[in-house]
Formats: structure tokens, C-alpha cells, sequence
């Protein structure tokens, strides 16, 4: 066989291969999603946005609860942990470069990002929950900011540091001071990237479960005060699958579809978010 | 435009006209008086013993092979290489009667007199207009009309006005190359500076917006000081009273353009004006 047909073989097979590969990948992905559309669809309806946790036994009943709690948490989770994960980016690609504080950060914040988030939900349990003497919705928002700090950290730092430095250079130049320079030159240049980090934090926070057994818990009822236990998605969806009550089921399954939708649309928002400051430059 | 003046008596011959010059329309004072500089990159010495006085409201040029130094002196005129640590420059270049390279000097004061054009364009991701005012707020509280008076004056001195009238709260990206470095000229010259800069500036420019800028620029130097790095000795030639030729990071020889291209003293200075090397 000469050179050229053996290329050819191999390409055919290598091709064949991650073609394969890939179907198998998005076979389960597919299969997911249909399941989750095929039981939690139909449950989707006003009385899921209206109606609040059923309790055991009853019939019926909504998720809005669990949803307004979700919420809560985690936009809370996200106004603690964006200010601080921009600012620690802005620090190690503008001022930490090459410094050892600076690697120190990065790691810890990498080591962070994987850590099982359960983990953290044992931490803040043992820094706010045992001290205060309760779960709380409070310990809730903090345990996803910790989650939602590594990410938001890491986005920023490289989105900053695709801000060519001719462009700090030029502003510089004209006798902008350090942090004009960044405020107004550089981090505006890379705000649709950062954004895209907090949405992504959004997306990764919304359906977190573990840290939040051990710091919001759950709640059964209709509650704004942060202070107390605070119904949540993630943690419903946990006990109502677990539940031997076939509404707690389809509402399990409804709220799963609800979460990935969220995540969904995140996920296309920061798409459209990056193409679009893509455009303007 | 700031008039002759004495800043005190450590001033070093401010009046004095420039070395070799002619005596006549070229003995202008030296605006930048450059005395035994030296640079390093980390433990890198890459600049030796730079001497060197830039003329008043003239262009300068500096030619040379790449890597010759030529930016990296540049460079050292609005201490911009001090925003990365590891660069150092040793030694005094005076301009009116202060060491800009001294410790108590305020950096973005001296950046503010002394602009500079950037080899590749950097518009700031805002509009045309903001990317012009950005330098004015910097230093000046102006109310909205004076603002617009100067961004509008700005874009017409930099010949990109009747191009962008229509469109100043579009984006500075949307701008062509040749416009870009235009908007980023006219963003130097708004805060009103004394020195202009320019590195390269024509280096990722097509003809036409080289000419456009190269004309742009000789008409500036009635009121400017302009010191011009570039890799393309027919522009020198063209835009320049005088020429530094720069090689290994020396300065070879300096004079004016017509003599350093026409009979220069140095054989590296013939050899790499000829094309011999380079």
C-alpha cells in the first residue's frame, strides 16, 4: 500500500471514530433531555409558578416556594461572590502578574473550583450554621458565592488578559492614572466577558444541592426571611424524588426541567452576550 | 503653545540650539535634552550611553534595524516603559529644566504633556467621541459645549472629521486601520501635549493612509515636538529635520535628515542607508 492510500485509510478510520464517539456522547445528552421533557413537561403549568410545596399526602400543589427561594439564594449568592471574584480577577491580571501572591491565588481559587462542593457546604455549616444555631438562607447564599468565587475569579482574570496591552499602553499614554486605566479602558473592554463569567456562575449555582442541605436546608413553606430555613429547588427536587408520592414525583420532574431550562438559557444569554461584544470590538 | 521658558537655574542650557545644527529656522532649542542614558530589559543592557537633543516644534526621526533600540528610547520619553517592572532606564533627559526621569516626577503629568501613537491603533471601546474626550476629562472639567468644541477641533486637526462627523457615538472599532490611527492621533494631540510620539506608526497603515498621516503629521510639528520611530527610510526622508541613526542600541550618528541620507559621516550609517544591511 503506498503512503497516500494509507493516509487516506487512516483518515477514514479517525474520522469514523470521533464521529462515533461523539453520537455516543450526545446519544445520553439527548436521552436526558428527552426524559426530562417527556415527565416534567406536561407539569409545567401556573399552579408549578402558584401553589406552594404539597405536603406529604396531599394533593396537588406548586413549587413557588422552592422557586422564589431558589432565586433568593441564588441572586444573593451571585451580588456576594461577583464583586469579589471581579475584583480578584482585576487583581491577578492587572497587578499580580508574575508576583507569588498572585500564583497563590490562582491556585487556591483552581483548587477551589474543584473542590466537591458538598465540602463547602460542610464549611459554611461549620462557620455560620453552628454558630448562628440555624440553617439559613443566609449560609445558603454564602456557600453558592464560594462556589460562584472561583469561577467568576478565573473568567475575569483571562478575559482581562485578552485586553491587548497596547490598548492599557495608549490609555496610559495620555496620563490615565492606574486605575482609570482599568476601570474605564480595560475592564470595559472585557465587560462582555466578565458578564459572561457571572451568567456562567448563575448557571453553575442554580442547580448546586449539596452545600445547600447544610446551610439553607429546606422549607416546606412560603418564606422571604433569610434568616430561617429557605425552600429551594435543588433540595426539593431531592426529597420529592425520594418521596413516595407520585405529585412530589412530577414536581420533582417538573422543577429538574425548570432548573436545566434556566440553565439553558443562561448558557445561550452568554453566547449572544460574547458574540455581541465580539461585534462592537 | 507653552513659550521659551526658564524653569530655574538647574535648567541645563535650555536655549542652547541643537549640536551641528544651522544656525537659521534649525536652531530651534532642544525640547528633550537626553544625557548619558542607559536601558535594561531585566539584566539586559539594551540601550548604551544615549546622547541625544530633540529640537523644538521639529520632527525627529529615529532609523534603524529592529531591535536597534529605537522604540525603546522612544519610549523612555513619557516613561511608559515603567508600567512593567522589570525595565529600567539610568541616566537624565531633561525637558524644560526638569529631569523627567526623576523620582518626584508625576507620571501622568509627564504622559499628559508627552503623547504617543502606538504601531498597531488601540481605539478604546467606546465611542469616537468619547475615545476622544476620555484624555480631556482626564485633566480638565469642561462644560458640554467646550468639550465638543475640542473633540470636533481634535478630529479636524487629525484630518478625520469630515469622514466621522456623522457617526462620532458609533464605536472606535467600527473605524478602518488608517482611520483608527488617525482617531488615535487626534486622541494625543486633544489633551493639548507638548511632545507627540510615534512608533511605528505607519507600519500596519496601506499607502494611501500612510500618506494621509504622514502629512498629517509634518503639518503638526508648526506646534508640536515630534519624534518619529521608523523602519521605512524614505519616510524619514520624507517627514524629518533631522535623523538619529540607531544601531545594537547607539545611537551611530545624528544630524540633519538631508545630511544623514545624502553624506553620512559614519560607514555603518552608509552601509545601512544604502540597504546593505538591515
Amino acid at each position: 500500500m503506498n503512503l497516500y492510500a494509507r493516509r487516506k485509510l487512516l483518515n477514514v478510520f479517525n474520522l469514523t471514530a470521533s464521529v462515533l464517539a461523539t453520537a455516543f456522547g450526545l446519544f445520553f445528552l439527548v436521552w436526558l433531555l428527552w426524559v426530562l421533557f417527556a415527565r416534567g413537561f406536561a407539569h409545567l403549568d401556573p399552579a408549578l409558578f402558584t401553589h406552594d410545596m404539597p405536603g406529604p399526602g396531599s394533593e396537588g400543589g406548586g413549587l413557588r416556594n422552592a422557586i422564589t427561594g431558589s432565586l433568593m439564594l441564588t441572586v444573593l449568592g451571585v451580588i456576594f461572590g461577583a464583586p469579589l471574584g471581579v475584583m480578584a480577577g482585576i487583581y491577578l491580571s492587572e497587578y499580580g502578574r508574575g508576583g507569588w501572591l498572585a500564583a497563590t491565588v490562582r491556585f487556591v481559587s483552581d483548587i477551589l473550583l474543584s473542590a466537591p462542593s458538598i465540602v463547602i457546604g460542610v464549611f459554611v455549616y461549620e462557620i455560620m450554621v453552628a454558630p448562628l444555631g440555624g440553617f439559613s438562607g443566609w449560609s445558603g447564599a454564602v456557600a453558592l458565592a464560594i462556589i460562584a468565587l472561583p469561577v467568576i475569579l478565573r473568567t475575569t482574570e483571562d478575559m482581562m488578559l485578552l485586553v491587548p496591552d497596547t490598548m492599557r499602553e495608549a490609555a496610559a499614554a495620555l496620563g490615565a492614572p492606574r486605575w482609570k486605566v482599568i476601570t474605564r479602558v480595560v475592564l470595559r473592554a472585557a465587560r462582555s466577558g466578565v458578564m459572561t463569567g457571572i451568567l456562567l456562575s448563575v448557571a453553575r449555582i442554580s442547580g448546586e444541592t449539596a452545600p445547600l442541605l447544610f446551610t439553607a436546608l429546606n422549607n416546606q413553606f412560603f418564606s422571604l426571611d433569610m434568616s430561617r430555613p429557605m425552600a429551594n429547588l435543588p433540595v426539593t427536587i431531592f426529597n420529592f424524588a425520594m418521596g413516595p408520592y407520585d405529585n412530589w414525583h412530577d414536581l420533582a420532574w417538573a422543577g429538574s426541567l425548570l432548573i436545566t431550562l434556566v440553565v439553558l438559557g443562561l448558557n445561550i444569554l452568554t453566547r449572544a452576550f460574547l458574540r455581541g461584544g465580539n461585534q462592537k470590538g | 503653545m507653552n513659550a521659551i521658558e526658564h524653569n530655574g537655574a538647574e535648567a541645563p542650557a535650555a536655549t542652547e540650539a541643537v549640536d551641528g545644527a544651522a544656525p537659521g529656522a534649525n536652531a530651534n532649542r532642544a525640547k528633550l535634552d537626553i544625557r548619558h542614558l542607559d536601558f535594561y530589559y531585566g539584566k539586559n543592557h539594551v540601550l548604551h550611553d544615549i546622547n541625544l537633543k530633540i529640537p523644538e516644534r521639529q520632527v525627529m526621526a529615529f532609523i534603524g534595524p529592529s531591535g536597534c533600540g529605537k522604540s525603546t528610547l522612544l519610549r523612555t520619553f513619557n516613561r511608559i516603559y515603567s508600567l512593567y517592572p522589570n525595565q529600567r532606564a539610568e541616566g537624565e533627559i531633561w525637558m524644560d529644566g526638569e529631569n523627567i526621569l526623576g523620582r518626584d516626577v508625576d507620571i501622568n503629568l509627564l504622559r499628559a504633556k508627552v503623547g504617543m501613537v502606538f504601531q498597531k491603533p488601540a481605539p478604546f471601546p467606546m465611542s469616537i467621541f468619547d475615545n476622544i474626550a476620555f484624555g480631556i476629562r482626564l485633566y480638565e472639567r469642561l462644560p458640554k459645549a467646550e468639550m465638543e468644541e475640542r473633540v470636533v477641533s481634535a478630529l479636524k486637526r487629525a484630518a478625520l472629521w469630515d469622514e466621522v462627523k456623522d457617526m462620532l457615538g458609533k464605536s472606535g472599532a467600527a473605524l478602518s486601520g488608517g482611520q483608527q490611527q488617525r482617531l488615535c492621533i487626534a486622541r494625543a494631540i486633544a489633551v493639548k501635549p507638548e511632545v507627540i510620539l510615534l512608533d511605528e506608526p505607519t507600519s500596519a497603515l496601506d499607502p494611501i493612509s500612510t500618506a494621509h498621516i504622514e502629512e498629517l503629521v509634518m503639518e503638526l510639528a508648526a506646534d508640536y515636538t515630534i519624534v518619529i520611530v521608523t523602519h521605512n527610510m524614505q519616510q524619514a526622508a520624507r517627514m524629518s529635520s533631522r535623523t538619529a541613526f540607531m544601531y545594537l542600541g547607539e545611537i551611530i550618528e545624528e544630524g540633519e535628515t538631508d545630511q544623514i541620507f545624502t553624506a553620512p559621516r559614519k560607514e555603518k550609517t552608509q552601509d545601512y542607508i544604502t540597504g546593505r544591511f538591515g
